[in-house]
């Protein structure tokens, strides 16, 4: 027999960051919200990939404008759940290798000006001053001093936490199994193998799995797995403290290419460990240990930083980002179905662009003008297969 | 009498030798790894964790709790408990990620 609940405003599928975050800014604005995760907290790719809080990868276009709200609310998070999420303000250091690459960065770095990233080029000879233990070898670099860095398995307890105090609930273990519909289509809440949950609206935050629940309420949206590796090395004391990553790391990630990508992206933890991340490829949810991956992150980021080839690799980890065709997430609500909004589909952003993604999605449950023109992140802009 | 794994066996080891330990030589048998050649000298602490400063050594034996970590041969963070004590080895007690000289 199927338990049936009282009656709530919104149910969030997901208990990722973005579910999280959708849960937290919902609650906030006075709604009644459940959230309900097949797995645990953090469960999916949230606990699976880098707490990286960029905006120096990405070049203006809705993205970044995601991105740069998303990081003004990291910022105002931060003022009571910094320290329990590992929030470090750290800033980002591009470097290039090459004076043509250092060239490239800086047109980059002057079409990000224009809209409100701020970039400090850095002469090679002063790259050593930012970074002691980084390669001489490098032609210069950039300093963006608004990138920062979370744990995204933290940040997202601790936002679904602060939910709770504001009255939502959580629910896990639990798979939604069916998104409940009136005959004219709109949403009646869901079902899942335990109970129903009946709510106007209900917030897709599946994640890498948001095109299975798109379909769960009739509609196409092509979320996909993208493979990334992660390197963890053994406990250091802070030896690199910003997060470096070489140039080629913004062509990857803007890339369409299905095979091996990896341009290592190099940051401390509080904890002690350096990571190295990550890869790019498109293979399913094929879990394999590439080694190629591993060789590649491993021998970039030594080039980088020649202190790290001493260093032991104490594991590896994999997670499989969610991605839509067009780089960009789905976020808002459905055209199609009343009643149903998006946030899923951030690919390797999805740490950094939460907070923005659930304060719009909150703005629109209750009514609200979203902060941002949310046409350019709808779910129907994808034609059917 | 001491009753060792090895008499319990009935293992015919070869002579002992010596390996060194924080400057003093411990004695090692053959194919004996150096926590168990330090278990055997009664020492069960050769690093100190990186929070609190407390003392550790074996603890699963097997190489997969990375509890008994110690510099060995001047390499910080080597399992003790899966490295042979082969003649030659120095074993130095770690303090903390035994790191320190890379800190900026
Ligand atoms: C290697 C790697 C490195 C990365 N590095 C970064 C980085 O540095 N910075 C950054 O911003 N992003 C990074 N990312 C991307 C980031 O991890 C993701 O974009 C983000 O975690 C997505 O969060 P989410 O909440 O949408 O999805 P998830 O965390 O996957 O949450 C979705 C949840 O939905 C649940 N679910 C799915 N279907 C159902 C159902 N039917 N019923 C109930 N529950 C269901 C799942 O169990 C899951 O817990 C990285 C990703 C990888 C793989
Ligand atoms: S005692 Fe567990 S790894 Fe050595």
């Amino acid at each position: 027999m199927l338990k049936t609940e009282p009656p709530l405003d919104v149910v969030v599928v997901g208990a990722g960051v973005v579910g999280a975050a959708c849960a937290y800014y919902a609650a906030r604005a006075g709604l009644a919200v459940t959230v309900v995760d097949r797995g645990p907290v953090a469960g999916g790719t949230t606990g699976a990939g880098e707490g990286n809080l960029l905006v120096s990868d990405k070049e203006p276009g809705p993205e970044l404008d995601l991105a740069l709200l998303s990081l003004r609310l990291w910022r105002e998070l931060a003022d009571d759940l910094g320290a329990a999420m590992e929030y470090e303000p750290k800033g980002g250091v591009v470097v290039s290798s090459t004076p043509a690459g250092q060239e490239a960065l800086r047109a980059f770095a002057a079409q990000q000006a224009a809209v409100g990233v701020v970039a400090e080029e850095i002469p090679a000879e002063r790259l050593q001053e930012l970074e002691p233990h980084l390669s001489p070898r490098m032609a210069g670099g950039f300093h963006y001093p608004q990138d920062a860095q979370v744990q995204p398995a933290l940040a997202a307890a601790h936002l679904l936490r602060e939910a709770r105090r504001l009255g939502a609930k959580l629910i896990t273990g639990e798979t939604v199994r069916a998104v409940r519909r009136r005959p004219d289509g709109a949403v009646l809440g869901v079902e899942t193998d335990r109970r129903r949950l009946d709510a106007p609206a209900v917030v897709n935050a599946a994640g890498t799995w948001g095109g299975e629940l798109a379909g769960l309420a009739g509609v196409h949206l092509p979320v996909l797995p993208r493979r990334g590796f992660v390197l963890v090395t053994e406990p250091l004391p802070r030896i690199i403290r910003h997060k470096v990553y070489a140039a080629d790391y913004v062509a990857d990630v803007a890339s369409g290419s299905a095979g091996l990508q990896t341009s290592a992206v190099i940051e401390g933890t509080p904890g002690g460990p350096v990571l190295i991340g990550a890869s790019r490829e498109r293979v399913g949810f094929d879990r394999t240990l590439s080694q190629e991956a591993l060789h590649r992150l491993a021998a970039q980021a030594a080039e980088l930083f020649p202190v790290l080839a001493d260093v032991t690799v104490m594991r590896v980890y994999r997670g499989f980002r969610p991605y839509l065709p067009d780089h960009l997430p789905a976020i808002g609500a459905d055209p199609r179905v009343p009643g149903l909004y998006h946030a899923c589909g951030h690919e390797g952003a999805g740490i950094g662009l939460a907070p923005a993604t659930g304060l719009l999605i909150a703005e629109q449950l209750t009514g609200k003008q979203p902060e941002l023109d949310l046409v350019p992140f709808r779910a129907d802009r994808f034609p059917a297969a | 009498m001491r009753r060792t794994p090895a008499e319990l066996v009935g293992a015919e080891p070869g002579p002992a030798h010596h390996i060194d330990f924080d400057g003093r030589p411990v004695p090692a048998l053959p194919g004996q790894s150096i926590a168990a050649a330090l278990w055997a000298d009664g020492v069960l602490a050769w690093r100190t964790t990186r929070v609190g400063g407390r003392p550790r050594g074996v603890f699963c034996g097997i190489g997969a709790c990375f509890d008994c970590l110690a510099t060995v041969n001047g390499r910080p963070n080597q399992r003790t408990c899966l490295l042979p004590a082969e003649p030659g080895t120095t074993v130095t007690t770690q303090e903390g990620h035994g790191r320190a000289d890379l800190a900026i």
